[in-house]
């Protein structure tokens, strides 16, 4: 008789891996269906030290380089949890993004906008024993891309974990509350609703800091515990 | 309300996808090189000058075992290079045991876990040990094998899928190959290309496309 998993297995908020309306994944999915394996101590097991291997908190992506950067400033706060609300403690994320003006520091990006020599746009963060996170950065702008006539990314900040486990992995983006280009991107709507919504942080006055920084939070949900042999 | 901190919309977070533009942030230099002190793993040739701030991999002990490095092309259903993909390592050491939390007398040298950048002809490389093998489920053990990851543009979540070597005792047994269809186990199976090193294609879909996992 198989063991119950230790994870939960992917929920109906996860999106497919086909979404034809974003046109990379017609050529970058798998046709075959995935083949469903039992979670063995390959798949439960994850390294101990995210920070020693990927690098130290980089908590204020403003602070890179000599000048400010140009843009809004703003705190984005929350936590990292497990399916149960229970908190991730001492977990690394990952941050990357574009300017204030939707531009990436990136050789490939040739969006016409400008390049801002004071931001870079990328950090880490760790978790404290709660779970809760806190980095300062600048409010991303929308760009445009080529996926479809007059396309347009909403702004959004790549977040990058790996959790407790090699089941755990999770990349995602947050989106920003009432941004009118979410229901309009094929990457957001690939997820389907009300699913998608946990991709949007909310604005939260007691984040914001007086004449300094406006508040976001954004909890980050990974895959978690398994069903119990009860429940199996 | 439309966020993810209403009770109601609590839950797993969506993935999404890396996108094209992670390489100033993703891998690390060193990322990819398990056993020594090299950048391999990381592009810095897509990143503008003065906005080079990867991490670079410090220094590890000696790491017992047989390194071998491994190499390979990431393609998409034309067969066509994945020039922005990633690949992400996960594996024991060489006596079978995982660098992990559950386990910290473990030694910290290996750290199990690597991440590699492709380049422009989808090729990625990692230097790292032949792993042990390790439990299975029940009372089985499973064939020396690594746990792989690819993500990417165009790749909304990450797709997991298995390398095991083509010389490796315990393949015909292994509980986990045992569940793929005979025919396609060999998109699994990495292929010796030198004395110590592997090949192991990924193809994303269409002919021989490599099994991907539900895990």
């Amino acid at each position: 008789m198989a063991e119950p998993d230790a994870y939960a297995r992917e929920d109906a908020g996860q999106p497919p891996s086909l979404h034809p309306p974003y046109k990379s994944t017609s050529l970058r999915s798998p046709s075959r269906p995935l083949v469903r394996i039992p979670q063995t101590l390959t798949e439960t097991t994850g390294p101990r030290d995210a920070a020693g291997l990927m690098g130290p908190a980089m908590a204020d992506l403003t602070a890179h380089h000599a000048g400010v950067p140009q843009g809004q400033r703003i705190i984005v706060a929350g936590r990292v949890l497990d399916e149960r609300g229970r908190p991730a403690a001492n977990t690394l994320v990952e941050i990357w993004q574009a300017n204030a003006a939707g531009r990436y520091i990136h050789a490939k990006d040739q969006w016409d906008a400008p390049i801002d020599p004071n931001f870079t746009g990328m950090g880490r963060v760790i978790t404290d024993a709660e779970g809760r996170y806190q980095f300062v950065t600048v409010r991303p702008g929308a760009y445009p891309w080529g996926n479809h006539d007059n396309a347009w990314r909403p702004s959004h900040i790549h977040l990058s974990l790996l959790g407790p486990a090699f089941a755990t992995r999770l990349v995602t983006q947050m989106y920003f509350p009432d941004d009118p280009l979410i229901p309009l991107d094929p990457i957001a709507c690939a997820v389907p609703q009300p699913f998608r919504d946990r991709l949007v942080a909310r604005f939260d006055l007691d984040t914001t800091r007086p004449s300094w920084a406006l508040g976001y939070l954004f909890d980050l949900v990974l895959r978690g515990p398994g069903a119990t042999p009860m429940e199996a | 309300m439309a966020d993810n901190q209403s009770p109601e919309r609590f839950g797993q977070t969506p993935w999404q996808t890396v996108g094209p533009f992670f390489h100033y942030a993703l891998p690390w230099k060193g990322g990819a090189d398990l056993v020594g002190t090299s950048d391999l793993g990381a592009r810095p040739d897509l990143i503008p000058s003065g906005h080079d701030l990867l991490h670079v991999a410090g220094p590890r002990g000696p790491v017992a075992g047989d390194i071998i490095e491994i190499t390979g092309r990431v393609t998409d259903g034309a067969g066509e290079a994945v020039p922005d993909a990633l690949v992400e390592i996960w594996q024991a050491d060489s006596a079978g045991r995982y660098p992990s939390e559950a386990d910290p007398s473990l030694a910290p040298a290996f750290p199990g876990f690597g991440r590699a950048a492709t380049d422009e002809d989808g090729t990625f490389r990692f230097r790292t040990i032949r792993p042990g093998r390790v439990p299975g489920p029940g009372n089985s053990l499973q064939a020396s094998h690594i746990a792989v990851g690819v993500l990417g543009r165009g790749l909304i979540k990450r797709l997991v899928t298995r390398l095991y070597f083509e010389d490796g005792e315990g393949l015909e047994d292994d509980p986990i190959l045992g569940l793929v269809p005979a025919a396609r186990r060999a998109t699994l199976v990495a292929r010796r290309a030198g004395d110590a090193l592997w090949r192991f294609d990924i193809r994303l879909r269409g002919e021989h496309e490599t099994v991907f996992f539900d895990i």
